[in-house]
């Protein structure tokens, strides 16, 4: 099970912990948190601690170099009125909203092609897999931004028909654009996943819809996409949470400031340039506060949503 | 079997077991000599045609980037093409000596937390993961939910806070911010990988050797771990390439040349680059994506193994 039906489980069955637990139950304690010691540990101080601890930072105004000073709510006030910051959520959403989808469906058109009990299948799954660890590498941003340059490769291609293509990256109307095609391009971990879980639809569904008549398009629309509707739904998820996260493509693309004009200024990069170029710690806080509830929102939707046309088997 | 063949055009690839892409060589070989009809040869060259056009596109960048670090640098800006008349390694050498230190010296760096990071996830990970797999505890469900959340944690959440810690501690500029999370399982990721891997061992061999006498520290090493091996390596293959490629925390707590990883000194490069030296740039982008490749070409199984496992039932 992955991560997401196994939460979703978890949520389900809860207070209903059988005779057999219960008998069980503080039997293992002492050996189990002993295993469990670096990671409680670490959930305290790393994660749950830093997580409490921001939550007050984003409520107060905090330097570095002066004790925090309690402001109440001036953080978010001030974000209500800061242009950058709504202009770096705009980016953010085009981003997600634009990428993500794009890049599934690439991931589902490539998997049902490569389905299809294909000659070379391994070879061309490596070459489609390749793009997406590569994908958050700074050397990859270092490419792209050559390639989507005034006389990058792009260009010279176009160049080639006679066309005299624009500075993709240092024009605000197509910068964002050429980041988003980069988040396409690393389709790869998606389609394994789609791969993967093309290959637990039984067979004799697709026989029995043939001897029925279902045309292809019949059976990819009442087959298919049913039977891997969680699994897209579990990619959907996955692919927004990290979207939101983005980070080392826009800095690097952009030299670090989001430009051209705020066009590739996502919300992490406003985020650092306000903790850690402008030490500006309480708002930073604040703003991570906001990034998180943005992402429980549309996760929470997300799940929501997904009663209505995610089908499951059993 | 026959006429199935010739009626379907898809009928080899669903029946074979789930999961093992390997088992299904028999009825791909046997296509091959039984009759097509025209049609579907055309298509299924139409699917060859339009994969190798697909891949050549996303690899074509790559591999532009390759033969472009080979080249004398104005090549960059007016040839597209992949041919090469020369090797010019002259790119490497500038690359390799143009910040302030070697790159070998980041590259070492790189390598120092990389190895910290990859063995601080096999320890804590693997530990983590037997509790929740194999022993019953209070809270266990609670702590399991709690950490399949945390996997879905926005980092950005917890870095200023994790900042101003470590900085208390006097840790920037060390390697021990990007190290030590890590001996503490917050990459719950593997955590989570590791306890679907132990669920498939069968507990008849615990309880053997519970029966034998070993306590759970004993099960854990003699009989878990050896067993385990596979996740351990994907969850090695994964740490590597993360790490490796891990910009956000570098940026941040490595603010001095001497500790650079490869991807901020990458960063340091393009900063301070003039418009000429994109060459040096290639190569040595070239030489930090190497490790990431050597590791895909020879780890692909686990790699496909630990995405397509964590990501469906």
């Amino acid at each position: 099970m992955s991560a997401i039906s196994e939460l979703s489980s978890i949520t389900r069955r809860k207070g209903k912990a059988t005779a057999a637990e219960k008998k069980a139950n503080g039997r293992d304690n002492k050996a189990a948190y002993i295993f469990l010691l670096p990671w409680l540990v670490g959930l305290v101080a790393i994660t749950i601690g830093p997580m409490i601890m921001s939550l007050y930072l984003s409520f107060t105004d905090y330097n570095l170099l002066q004790p925090p000073e309690w402001v109440g709510l001036d953080n978010f006030t001030r974000m209500l009125s800061d242009a950058r910051l709504h202009n770096s959520l705009g980016v953010t959403f085009t981003y997600v909203f634009v990428g993500v989808p794009l890049q599934l469906a690439v991931a589902l058109l490539i998997a049902l092609v490569l389905d299809k009990g294909l000659r070379g299948l391994p070879f061309y799954r490596s070459v489609f897999y390749l793009p997406s660890l590569l994908g958050g590498s700074v050397a990859v941003a270092i490419l792209w931004k050559q390639i989507f340059g005034t006389t990058g490769l792009v260009n010279q291609v176009l160049a080639m028909f006679g066309i005299q293509g624009p500075g993709w990256i240092s024009d605000p109307s197509t910068a964002l654009g050429s980041i988003i095609l980069l988040h396409v391009w690393t389709f790869g971990a998606p389609m394994i996943i789609f791969l993967a879980g093309l290959r637990q639809i039984p067979h004799m569904y697709y026989e029995a819809a043939r001897v029925d008549g279902a045309t292809t398009l019949q059976q990819f629309w009442r087959i298919t996409l049913p039977m891997l509707s969680p699994i897209i739904f579990f990619n959907l998820v996955l692919q927004i949470i990290g979207s939101f996260q983005s980070f080392t493509q826009a800095f690097i693309v952009s030299g670090g400031n989001g430009g051209p004009s705020d066009s590739t200024m996502f919300f992490t990069l406003y985020l650092y340039q306000k903790g850690f170029g402008q030490f500006d710690m309480g708002y930073a806080s604040a703003m991570a506060w906001v990034l998180l509830v943005i992402i429980g929102v549309f996760t929470a939707i997300n799940f929501i949503a997904s009663k209505y046309w995610v089908f499951y088997d059993d | 079997m026959t006429t199935k063949l010739e009626t379907l055009p898809t009928p080899d690839k669903k029946s074979g077991g789930a999961g093992k892409p390997t088992n299904h060589r028999k009825p791909r070989e046997s296509r091959g000599t039984l009759a097509f009809s025209r049609a579907q040869r055309g298509k299924s060259l139409m699917k060859h045609g339009i994969l190798i056009l697909a891949g050549g596109l996303m690899i074509y960048p790559l591999l532009w980037m390759v033969v472009s670090s080979l080249r004398p640098n104005e090549l960059i800006f007016r040839e597209p093409g992949l041919w090469l008349n020369s090797l010019e390694m002259s790119n490497y050498t500038s690359g390799w000596s143009a910040l302030t230190h070697p790159f070998g010296h980041y590259m070492i760096n790189s390598a120092i937390v990389v190895i910290g990071s990859i063995l601080g996830n096999l320890i804590s990970c693997s530990m983590a993961a037997y509790a929740f797999a194999r022993l019953q505890f209070t809270a266990k469900k609670l702590l399991f939910g709690i950490m399949l959340l945390t996997i879905m944690l926005p980092f950005h959440v917890v870095i200023v806070p994790q900042y101003i810690l470590f900085s208390q501690i006097g840790w920037v500029n060390t390697f021990w911010p990007l190290i030590v999370p890590k001996l503490l399982a917050t990459e719950a990721f593997f955590v989570f990988l590791m306890v679907q891997f132990i669920r498939g061992i069968p507990r008849e061999l615990d309880e053997a050797a519970r029966i034998d006498g070993a306590g759970h520290p004993r099960i854990f090493l003699r009989v878990i771990l050896p067993l385990m091996v596979p996740a351990l390596a994907t969850t090695t293959i994964f740490t590597f390439i993360w790490t490796w490629n891990d910009f956000f925390g570098a940026l941040i707590y490595l603010t001095d040349p001497d500790m650079f990883t490869v991807p901020v000194a990458l960063r340091a490069f393009v900063d301070s680059q003039s418009a000429t030296s994109w060459g040096s740039l290639f190569a040595m982008s070239i030489v930090s994506l190497l490790p990431v490749f050597l590791v895909f070409l020879f780890g692909q199984r686990f790699l496909i193994k630990g995405i397509a496992t964590t990501g469906i039932k």
